[in-house]
């Protein structure tokens, strides 16, 4: 039978992601030390899992509201206040996703049409681009650069812009770079939004994982952005809560309302124990966001070391769990590079093209592994730099 | 600073370079602050963690719970002092509690040889009024590293994106 025919033909044009590629050799392999996942190697504090038990433990088992449970929301509006300075209205600027995810994808459905232009900074997060062609939206790449530690700049947004583009994503802190904006940085972006009247979709989900004396900045924080905003963010990087699938979507009431239509219809609601969870998480959970972020801010220097002293170059990422090094001296591309470091040294670490072209040159390596972990690769990949001059 | 000795109690084998990468601080520094702890007798030396129950015909261990009459000086440090001489123990810890007082880690060859050991050699000390022998079937975990199935250790994370 041809499905080809039957198939949608926009679906079946979408690359599939190029970050499985070198996970996939490394299973076949003995010995593999990985430093390619995205996503912590905390458990959920033990706190946050004993709620959610215990929503099962009374059987609460049912569905809950369509923009996820009030005392939530009420709880993600404080939190969002107290963390990021950002008031929001828990009964109609607030709703509760499956994961950050669902909620990049409900934002882009509802604002997005066709011929409209959707600026995506790269190198980023693989989802933006496919969701935005599947929503009949034109993606339009902007190149970040090592120059500027791969933060966007206001020029290179000005000159991307059209009369059809209507959104851009601001992928900060960023997924593979570990790039961050500060406000001033913010500030230059929010003079072009206000000039061209576009919407921003600010995703903030490693916004807890910054790294030096300055927190995140919320791009809603900034002056008259919130009315042009929408923030995504979740329970998963911040308190190591991946497999409970738990986001939400903060904005204006008019595209939250769109975007609870769309989630109603697709979804229905965000899963029940996760959300008995995350209010547990969001009421005394700050000091597991601390004890994480200092493990993960060691992990960052102790990597980052390791490459410079390597020579291989790498800005220091101020956010997430990654670390993008210059792989250049080797003078291999980006692919060669790890298919040669995987097969040599059985380390795995992603191609910076898996995150757009603009990766090329570039490795992502997570640093969401122990310390022992991290010493351990940081060895090999030496060996492999020596063994291949 | 406790993050150095925290670190070197995770690994002993960072090196200065590492230690000072990951605490911000110049090696110079972390090599003075490992030296200054190491007269002061806070570092001790390192040694290898072994899971002795995979190790063939291995020794056997047992925890031993000591009562003591405390002596109005000394406390309980006169029958410690005694009972930590020995080779064979490993470990003597001052626990006070209601049941026991000082808890001894203890290896052997045999089982009949630790018996013989509580009952000729701890038991019959002047201050001592009860043991209570635990020998260790299994490790579960011990100085932080988990003992167990080599299976379990794997990372059990998928890559999704």
């Amino acid at each position: 039978m041809d499905y080809s025919r039957l198939l949608n033909n926009k679906i079946q044009e979408l690359k599939p992601s190029g970050i499985r590629k070198f996970f996939d050799i490394a299973n076949e392999m003995d010995h593999v030390i990985s430093l390619s996942i995205g996503e912590p190697d905390f458990t959920t504090p033990w706190h946050v899992r004993q709620e959610g038990i215990e929503s099962l433990r009374r059987g609460r088992t049912w569905y809950s509201p369509n923009r996820g449970f009030a005392e939530l929301r009420s709880q993600i509006s404080k939190y969002y206040a107290r963390r990021f300075n950002v008031e929001y209205d828990p009964d109609k600027e607030i709703l509760v996703s499956v994961g950050g995810s669902e909620a990049i994808d409900l934002c882009i459905r509802a604002i997005v049409q066709q011929g409209d232009e959707v600026l995506i900074p790269q190198p980023s997060f693989v989802c933006y681009e496919p969701m935005t062609v599947m929503a009949d939206g034109t993606p339009v790449i902007i190149r970040t650069k090592a120059e500027n530690e791969f933060r966007l700049t206001a020029a290179e947004l000005e000159a991307a812009i059209t009369p059809r583009t209507k959104l851009l994503i601001l992928p900060f802190p960023n997924n593979p770079t570990g790039a961050v904006m500060r406000r001033e940085h913010l500030e230059e972006i929010a003079k072009v939004i206000e000039k061209h009247n576009i919407l921003v979709l600010s995703d903030e989900i490693y916004g807890e994982l910054t790294y030096g004396k300055q927190r995140h900045v919320s791009f809603a924080d900034i002056p008259h952005m919130k009315e042009r905003t929408i923030v995504v963010s979740g329970f998963s990087k911040a308190y190591a809560m991946t497999g409970w699938r738990l986001g939400y979507a903060l904005g204006p009431e008019e595209v939250i309302t769109q975007m609870t239509k769309l989630h109603q219809y697709a979804i229905m609601s965000a899963p029940t124990t996760a959300q008995y969870a995350a209010i547990e998480a969001l009421k005394h959970g700050d000091a597991d966001i601390e004890r994480m972020r200092e493990e993960y801010d060691m992990r960052r220097r102790l990597i980052v070391d390791g490459f410079c002293k390597m020579g291989l170059t790498c800005f220091e990422p101020e956010g997430a769990f990654y670390c993008f090094p210059s792989i250049q001296i080797s003078g291999k591309t980006s692919e060669q590079f790890c298919e040669e470091l995987i097969y040599a040294q059985h380390v795995a670490i992603v191609p910076g093209t898996a995150f757009g072209e603009y990766g090329e040159g570039f490795a992502r390596v997570s640093y969401s592994y122990s310390l022992n972990h991290i010493k351990e690769a940081l060895a090999r990949i030496e060996r492999f730099l020596d063994e291949t001059k | 600073m406790v993050k150095l000795l925290e670190l070197l109690g995770r690994n002993a084998d960072f090196t200065p370079a590492e230690l000072s990468a990951m605490l911000g601080k110049s090696e110079d520094e972390v090599k003075k602050e490992i030296e200054a702890y190491k007269e002061q007798g806070i570092i001790k030396g390192k040694k290898t963690i072994i899971d002795w129950g995979k190790v063939p015909d291995a020794e056997v261990r047992a925890i031993i719970e000591l009562k003591v009459t405390p002596k109005p000086e000394t406390g309980f440090d006169e029958t410690a002092d005694i009972v930590m001489s020995y080779d064979n123990v490993e470990s003597v810890y001052l626990a006070a509690s209601s049941r026991y007082d000082l808890i001894a880690l203890v290896k052997g060859n045999t089982i009949q040889e630790i018996a013989e050991f509580v009952s000729k050699r701890l038991s019959t000390l002047e201050n001592v009024i009860g043991t209570a022998t635990s020998f260790v079937l299994n490790t579960y975990k011990q100085d932080n590293e988990i003992f167990g199935n080599e299976s379990d250790e794997e990372e059990q994370r998928s890559m999704i994106l």
